[in-house]
């Protein structure tokens, strides 16, 4: 079956996203990339630091069949997003942009309104905009205007491990989108991965959870397994739920 | 002359042009982008472009993240 994702009109196998942060080594992170299977791969961006100015991480990301997902982490406002979205593509030679707005350093909420803006502006330049965003279903909608390519509502705040704690609001969202949604930030484990699915989410960009596991290799393929179990099962249609029994055998006597 | 390269002062030539200034600095050019007083440089003009005394230079490349 023909189950391909396309975002920014670019086709993706598979709906598992991976962030690279907090691995405690490139070639670890390598290895959970690889088994993950995934085609999405997010990055950061920094100022060269003088002193040392080689860094390899790129060359552990840069694979055939992966798109570099630039993200804008750092920015406060839209002005400075903008500026960040174009030095990613100068850099990395994609117009796909993970765009984060979150001045708050505690809870590292996106502020929405400056995503919005930055949204509209980048979209207008030719970028494929991803924003990591609150829960919002106005906000999406207001986004889909704006020309986003996607949009990555969060499951809980980023690193929490939490999972799908805005899942009303998820489902809203899934429900009135017409452009992918994909599940971003404070999935914890491969059945939260896989709630996200069953509930008809697009994607999952996993990160911490698979950076931080006691092997990320073998998290990573856990949670690949997730969330093909849970697309697979919203693609099949899940049963309704009831708040009484449901025989499934006969409840007929057969003994006198 | 005097520039700032990530906010560091830095001594060099006129007359070099920024991708010489950048491969001087130890810089490798892939994977990089440059931006003069937050305006990006696309990497074709690397080469034809000449810095003015006490220019803002930043540097971005990978690093990992979320």
């Amino acid at each position: 079956m023909n189950d391909k994702l396309t975002i920014g009109g670019r086709e993706f196998n598979s709906r598992l996203f991976v962030g690279t942060g907090k691995f405690r080594s490139n070639t670890e992170m390598a290895s959970a990339i690889e088994a993950s299977g995934t085609e999405m791969v997010t990055l950061a961006m920094k100022r060269v630091d003088m002193a040392n100015p080689a860094d390899d991480m790129l060359a552990h990301v840069r694979r055939p069949g992966i798109q570099l997902l630039p993200n804008t982490s750092g920015v406060r406002n839209a002005k400075e997003a903008v500026l960040a979205a174009q030095l990613a593509r100068e850099a990395f030679g994609t117009d796909f942009i993970k765009l984060e707005i979150h001045p708050d350093p505690k809870y590292l909420l996106p502020d929405p309104i400056e995503t919005l803006k930055a949204t509209e502006e980048l979209a207008r330049m030719g970028f494929k905009v991803l924003p990591y965003i609150q829960a919002d279903p106005v906000l999406c909608k207001l986004l889909e205007e704006a020309g986003t390519a996607a949009v990555m509502p969060l499951a809980a705040p980023i690193g929490t491990n939490k999972g799908l704690v805005t899942r009303d609001l998820i489902e809203i969202i899934i429900e009135q989108s017409c452009v992918p949604v994909v599940v971003d930030a404070g999935l914890g484990a491969p059945s939260h991965a896989a709630e996200a699915m069953e509930l008809g989410a697009d994607a999952v960009l996993v990160n911490t959870a698979i950076a931080v596991a006691g092997n990320p290799a073998a998290m990573a393929q856990a949670f690949a397994k997730a969330v093909e179990a849970g697309r697979q099962a919203y693609l099949a249609g899940l049963g309704a739920v009831s708040r009484h029994a449901e025989a499934s055998s006969p409840l007929t006597s057969f003994l006198d | 002359m005097q520039i700032y390269i990530n906010r560091e002062a830095v001594e060099v030539n006129p007359k070099l042009n920024l991708a010489e200034i950048l491969e001087l600095q130890g810089i490798g050019l892939q994977g990089i982008a440059v931006a003069i007083s937050n305006k990006v440089v696309p990497r074709a003009a690397w080469a034809t472009t000449y810095l003015a005394e006490g220019a803002n230079v930043t540097v971005v490349s990978a690093v990992c993240g979320g």
